[in-house]
């Protein structure tokens, strides 16, 4: 047998230099030949621990056995069993935390590419043509109805409608795909993708109705009259600020509202598309999370000079992936490490025009493990800036928990499940993502809607 | 959605007619509808004037004042919205208050309409100010009268009822010893500004619906924040109806001004929604 490579088989992308101009998707993608290769270092582990590491329980030896093979269709089957979203977790996911985390070659060497050969494996299979329908299940006669079409909506909607029951879904937006769509960047995972995803789900049988803001145009108790059960999936809501001097000044955005702006409405087309965004020429986005390196980049790709990450801790105790932090210093993100902002401050017709930062040491550990930053007495600076975006976390949408006094809330909001069914404190009532745990991950949410899904469908075939 | 009426009621001032069943079931006074008139124009919130359960129709009433809004301008009765969605907003608090006036100009004349006819029902005594430059801006003067036991028409020529603005005519009334319980103004920011300065001195609650540059309404975005009693609120769900006299108006006047210079761009882009 021929020596395994100890290292990743490199995925190529468009150098940082060009990429910083266009919106296009920074990496390429394997080819046939280099997933092949990737494929062929897996040791095919009789007790894959890669499976063990993944939300969705994917049969991951499985499907790299089929690319293994160049028996692709088979390994997009064997994928699809339990992923639905293939070629926007091959993109998004956090696998090193993940599957490859937890593979075997990665005590030694790198460990197995699994995110990019699923990828690779679910745009083999868009450039097909249509994809293959699973053969119809027979119909229970259920209904069930879906709110929010974001990646815990989807992943429940798409298990539930292979079981056999009618699934409706709601989405307040005017497109299907939630934080895919209004949040991601299109270099990152292009919105092309996550509407062919949805498109499937909908060839699968389930109904998608956007500008369907339930809790007020219906009650979760008026869905329940008409739906054997209701699963709650709406996501993150109020981001937060810092609450600081200067925050309501005109330059200063959320990342929902910077990321929505220039994704879901196109502002990065403006004029083409209407809604206008502040391009600034230095933007400072505060935080050190995925969606504060994807605020940064697209600042660059908006035009700006200099987009600078301020981030209150250290780059180790940064939470964003490796791969999203070097993408943005390879683009050129400066990262203005153990500060924090004070204050904002502005001319005198409410622009923006510096921020004010608190200089930061490392103490001892806090509750999360993470050192904790103290700031450093009379050690303030400013640095001039014309837009600033807060990326520091959202609590969960209040919507819904406004307008259902009947379902039990946590500290922050989160509407409150067991972990093992998805189930609410509301008879019928699921719920899972980032409405139920807080601002997380993509999959983290796709796992939640999994769960759901079965707790689902054990109560309207027991209960209803 | 698909537009039943469409006309200009008053130069530059449009009236739009929908079919939306779900919505007009669940409307209620002071809620808003946030419309995207085509697939390229901005998510733009608007106050919802009037709806009619039995047709399954809402009604608005908008200004042509930007790129998006003009688009919406020129649709006609049949033509396809690309997107509407709503109710959205805390509704006005409908309940027997005792005398109650209600301020509209521009847009908010429509506005006022649906609290006229909801408080009137509960057995309040209604006036309505109607404010425009001149009498023929004005609009559904008959509706309104109907709705409430007095209309007072302010112009700033005179052309029709007291010569100036709504606020001084307010003004004149709480001086010359009229007595509210309470006050709700609807319309362009400034004019809810001046309203809340003429009521604080007679210690008279004023409620106003306030009007930021919003996205998506759900409470996600944080683009609606504005400052009331100190503290930062996001109008799309906490409002949008705010206690006046607590709102820092500097904050939204600055606030509603951020994309002028893009607002330009635009314009001349879209060259008045014909390209």
């Amino acid at each position: 047998m021929a020596k395994v490579s100890p290292t990743k088989t490199p995925m190529r992308e468009q150098p940082a230099k060009e990429r910083v101009r266009n919106y296009d998707e920074v990496p390429f993608g394997y080819s046939p030949d280099e997933a092949m290769l990737e494929a062929s270092r897996c040791l095919m582990c009789k007790k894959p621990k890669c499976v063990e590491g993944c939300p969705v329980e994917i049969d991951i030896p499985g499907f790299i056995h089929g690319i293994a093979q160049e028996n692709f269709r088979e390994g997009v089957n064997r994928l699809k069993e339990k992923n639905i979203l293939p070629a926007i977790c091959g993109r998004v996911c956090p696998q090193e935390e993940q599957c490859e985390k937890k593979c075997i070659l990665g005590v030694k060497n790198e460990p197995v590419a699994i995110g990019r050969l699923e990828r690779f494996l679910a745009d083999w299979e868009a450039q097909q043509g249509e994809p293959e329908l699973p053969a119809k299940p027979k119909s229970t006669g259920k209904k069930i109805v879906v709110v929010g079409a974001g990646p815990a909506g989807i992943t429940a909607a798409a298990d539930l409608v292979r079981l056999g029951h009618q699934v409706d879904m709601f989405e307040a937006l005017h497109e299907p795909g939630g934080v895919l769509v209004y949040g991601i960047p299109e270099f990152r995972l292009p919105k092309a993708i996550v509407f062919r995803e949805i498109g499937f789900l909908e060839k699968l049988g389930v109904k998608v109705y956007t500008d369907h803001v339930i809790g007020m145009i219906r009650s979760i108790d008026e869905l329940l009259d008409e739906y054997d059960a209701v699963f709650l999936g709406t996501g993150a809501g109020l981001p937060w600020f810092l609450n600081v001097p200067g925050e309501n000044l005109n330059g200063v955005y959320s990342a929902n509202e910077y990321l929505t702006r220039a994704n879901l409405m196109k502002a990065y087309l403006f004029p083409k598309y209407k809604t206008p965004i502040v391009k600034g020429r230095c933007v400072a986005t505060v935080g050190g999370g995925n969606v504060a390196m994807d605020c940064a980049r697209t600042a660059l790709r908006l035009g700006a000079e200099k987009s600078i990450i301020i981030y209150r801790r250290s780059k180790e105790e940064m939470p964003a992936r490796n791969e999203e932090i070097h993408h943005a210093e390879e683009e050129g993100v400066i990262f203005q490490l153990l500060s924090n902002p004070a204050a904002f401050h502005g001319n005198s017709q409410g622009w923006l025009k510096e921020v004010e930062c608190i200089q930061m040491e490392l103490g001892e550990p806090d509750d999360s493990g993470r050192r904790r930053p103290v700031p450093i007495p009379d050690a303030n600076y400013r640095v001039a800036i014309d837009v600033a975006v807060i990326a520091i976390g959202n609590s969960p949408n209040p919507l819904i928990p406004n307008t259902t006094p009947d379902i039990e809330t946590g500290r922050w909001g989160n509407i409150v499940t067991d972990p093992e069914t998805g189930k609410t404190s509301k008879p019928g009532v699921f719920a899972g993502g980032d409405v139920a745990t807080g601002a997380a991950t993509v999959i983290l949410a796709m796992g939640a809607g999994k769960i759901a899904a079965r707790g689902i469908h054990d109560y309207v075939m027991n209960h209803t | 959605m698909q537009i039943i009426e469409r006309s200009e009621i008053a130069p530059n001032v449009h009236s739009c007619k929908v079919k939306a069943p779900d919505i007009a079931a669940k409307a209620r006074p002071g809620q808003f509808i946030i419309v995207i008139p085509d697939e390229f124009s901005e998510r733009t919130p608007i106050t919802i004037s009037d709806w009619d359960v039995e047709e399954g129709s809402i009604s608005f009433i908008f200004l042509d004042i930007g790129s998006s809004t003009n688009s919406l301008a020129q649709m006609k009765a049949g033509d396809e919205i690309y997107s509407l969605t709503g109710p959205l907003g805390q509704a006005f608090e409908i309940k027997k208050y005792g005398k109650v006036a209600l301020v509209g100009g521009c847009y908010g004349i429509g506005g006022i309409y649906p609290a006229a006819r909801a408080l009137k029902e509960n057995g309040n005594k209604v006036v309505c100010y109607s404010e425009a430059r001149s009498s023929f801006l004005l609009y559904w003067n008959e509706k309104l009268e109907a709705a409430s036991d007095e209309v007072r028409y302010a112009t700033t020529d005179g052309s029709m009822g007291f010569k100036g603005h709504a606020h001084d005519e307010l003004e004149k009334d709480l001086k010359d010893g009229t007595g509210y319980d309470l006050v709700l103004a609807v319309g362009c920011t400034f004019m809810m500004y001046r309203i809340s300065q003429v009521t604080r001195p007679y210690g008279v609650k004023t409620i106003v619906s306030m009007n930021p540059i919003m996205i998506d309404g759900t409470g996600m975005c944080g683009a609606c924040r504005i400052e009331v009693g100190g503290s930062t609120k996001f109008a799309c769900v906490d409002g949008p109806h705010f206690d006046g006299h607590e709102v820092d108006w500097d904050v939204i006047l600055s606030r509603r001004k951020a994309y002028l210079e893009e607002e330009i761009i635009s314009g001349e882009r879209h060259d008045h929604g014909k390209s």
